[in-house]
């Protein structure tokens, strides 16, 4: 048979069987075209977040939080990276053997760790936080499925419990709680930045996208505090504590130019690089936080405001015999008799009767101004957290008695921080200056509270004070001019003053000459039967006074010859 | 034309190699740039922590602790010193 008459060849097809399959494959066309734009066109942004999201992350860049240091760029709390370890309760299933090595190097128990792991409910549990890194590096190497790490910080602080009380410490997230970490929060946290980058498979980075926002570090914060001050300003203050068994004491240094404070100490302290069994007692800042009467210290103020009036002078003679002054109901009495003193001696000898007779001749108006431009009653405005206050009442209340006992200090509360800057009047020839706990460039300009001539007199009364026969022959340095006063006073409880409570306290100044440095110590509660301010706080006083001009390299301004203190227990003693 | 035609293809070829290297070599450049910001903020810490150690080392009581224990080292006392005022200074 030829090719060209094969009967498959002459075989013809209905027409419509190619026309159905033409139709079909236009059919087919037309769905993935329908299809093609329905994803471009109105399902595109969805698409091409969810293919982005495939290779697409941002990424966390930690920012670390400031350090704090000293004024001499000493470092006294750094931020370091530590790990925390937590799990995925459903999914670690550690082996008997692997759950107690973990527990060993998280230095629990086995059985704490089980505990945690049990609850199956929950998709995130934290084993323990803040491990150091070495640590965290070995908790890796066991490699159990279902545990993961976390980067986080802790503090550390270098100087321990001597610096607690003005750093304060920061929570376990490196954010302050207390001190200067909670005061300047703001400044030196640090902000996380984060950037968008394409990762491939294996989860390293293959190309930067785009920086969402750079990472800030937490800015460096300086302090006033000058580490060798602070201390020697706490190692003699926790002596002077233990000593005489007392129940607190703080200590403050103050630069007179420049208003900083170069030590702030407080005993009982912490240390704020292991917080456990912490009480209210051991954390307060007493200097700042915590008021008391502060008793003689106060008589100086008294005294100035007279002689700024013309009330009285130096040399004017107040009748201070029987060593007792009625006033209404109330009978104000001396430690020891005198027939007269003047007024430089009522200072020398503190003498309450002396200092009541000079107030009653002033105004309450103008005690209660003088007290007020001091900057008593009112927060000294360091920004520090919980910053006392002090109490004074409005002076149209006063009872002519509480005028009289306001003149030597009682009735009226301040904090050691508060003191201490008031004596300054007398340090900068009347000026107040303003506080600073950070470190100041240039020096700021003073509040004038009383003249110059009356500020100097008064700290010349201030060194008879400080003399062989003044209160606290005890706060003498060799080599330095020392102006001084000592303070004694009963506790207050529960409204009534107790009998066998007391507050001793000093606050001086050096070198009297030309003053560099106020300290004002305050001892709380001594009880080895010694409580005068002379005995008690101002060899305190001497001790840092005496070390801090050295520091600081303050020329001497009286010759080097050793000091004379009467024998124990012969000191004029001061009224309380 | 058809001359043409090849070279614009002979080119264009070319550039598109030269961005596939380029674009290699900027994902190459970048990882390094990113293991060195690694070591940089690495050595931070370690300076940090570094830091922290000296401060640790020069705590004030240790210091003090050594000068007077291992070193026998004290204040001197009055009769041994001698205060040297600078030429000129006033008293």
């Amino acid at each position: 048979m030829k090719f060209a008459a094969s009967p498959v060849l002459a075989l013809t097809l209905p027409t419509w069987r190619s026309r159905f399959l033409l139709f079909v494959f236009i059919a087919g066309f037309a769905l993935l075209l329908g299809r093609a734009a329905y994803l471009q066109a109105m399902n595109s942004d969805f698409l091409q977040a969810k293919g982005e999201s495939r290779y697409s992350r941002v990424i966390e860049i930690p920012a670390n939080r400031g350090r704090i240091l000293d004024r001499n760029g000493e470092a006294l709390a750094i931020s370091t990276p530590v790990k925390s370890i937590w799990a995925i309760p459903g999914e670690a299933r550690p082996s008997r053997p692997e759950l107690e090595r973990l527990a060993a190097l998280l230095e629990t128990s086995p059985g704490e760790i089980e505990k945690r792991l049990a609850d199956i409910g929950r998709d995130f549990v934290f084993l323990k936080r803040q491990v150091p890194p070495e640590v965290a590096e070995r908790v890796a190497a066991l490699r159990i499925p279902g545990l993961f790490q976390n980067r986080e910080y802790r503090r550390y602080y270098p100087s321990g419990e001597v610096t607690a009380h003005v750093l304060g410490f920061t929570g376990a997230d490196d954010i302050g709680q207390e001190g200067i970490e909670l005061a300047f929060q703001d400044g030196l946290a640090g902000k996380p930045g984060s950037r968008r980058a394409i990762k491939d498979r294996l989860g390293q980075t293959v190309e930067d996208v785009e920086s969402i926002q750079a990472a800030q570090d937490g800015r460096d914060l300086a302090l006033a505090l000058d580490v060798r001050i602070q201390n020697l300003a706490f190692s003699q203050l926790r002596a002077a504590v233990e000593k005489h068994r007392a129940k607190a004491g703080g200590v403050v240094v103050l630069d007179v130019d420049t208003g900083e404070l170069l030590a702030l100490a407080n005993f009982p302290t912490y240390n704020p690089n292991n917080r456990n069994r912490l009480t209210g007692a051991q954390l307060r800042n007493r200097a700042l936080t915590d008021t008391f009467e502060p008793g003689s210290t106060l008589k100086p103020f008294t005294v100035a405001l007279a002689l700024d009036a013309r009330r009285v002078r130096p040399d004017t003679v107040i009748q201070t015999a029987p060593g007792s002054l009625s006033i209404g109901a109330a009978t104000i009495r001396d430690a020891h008799v005198e027939r007269a003193l003047t007024v430089a001696q009522v200072i020398q000898k503190s003498s309450n009767i002396g200092a009541a007779r000079i107030a009653l001749t002033l105004s309450p108006q103008s005690m209660w101004g003088m007290f007020q431009s001091l900057g008593f009653g009112a927060a000294p405005g360091l920004g520090f957290p919980g910053e006392a206050a002090g109490k004074l009442r409005p002076y149209r209340s006063w009872r002519p008695i509480e005028q009289a006992t306001m003149s030597y200090g009682h009735g009226i509360s301040v904090s050691l921080v508060q003191l201490a800057r008031a004596y300054s009047v007398f340090a900068r020839d009347g000026e107040l200056v303003p506080l600073s706990l950070l470190r100041v460039d240039a020096p700021p300009a003073g509040q004038r509270v009383m003249a110059p001539a009356t500020a100097r007199a008064v700290r010349a009364m201030l060194e008879l004070a400080v003399n062989r026969n003044g209160t606290a022959p005890r706060a003498q340095i060799m080599g330095y001019r020392v102006a001084g006063k000592t303070g004694t006073a009963h506790k207050q409880e529960n409204g009534a003053y107790a009998a066998e409570r007391y507050v001793s306290s000093f606050v001086g100044l050096a070198p009297a000459s030309h003053p560099r440095l106020v300290i004002a110590v305050m001892i709380d509660e001594p009880s080895d039967g010694r409580y005068y301010g002379g005995t008690v706080a101002a060899p305190v006083f001497a001790l840092v006074m005496a070390g801090a001009l050295r520091v600081l390299d303050v020329p001497p301004d009286a010759p080097m010859q050793p000091i004379e203190l009467p024998p124990e227990g012969e000191e004029v003693k001061e009224s309380v | 034309m058809t001359r043409l035609n090849l070279l614009l293809l002979l080119v264009l070829t070319a550039c598109a190699l030269g961005l596939v290297t380029s674009q290699h070599r900027a994902r190459k450049l970048f990882g390094e740039l990113e293991q060195e910001q690694e070591r940089s903020r690495q050595l931070g810490v370690e300076y940090g922590q570094l830091q922290l150690e000296a401060s640790t080392w020069a705590v004030h009581a240790r210091v003090e602790r050594i000068a007077g224990r291992q070193l026998h080292m004290r204040v001197p006392d009055a009769k041994r010193l001698h205060i040297v005022r600078p030429e000129g200074a006033a008293k």
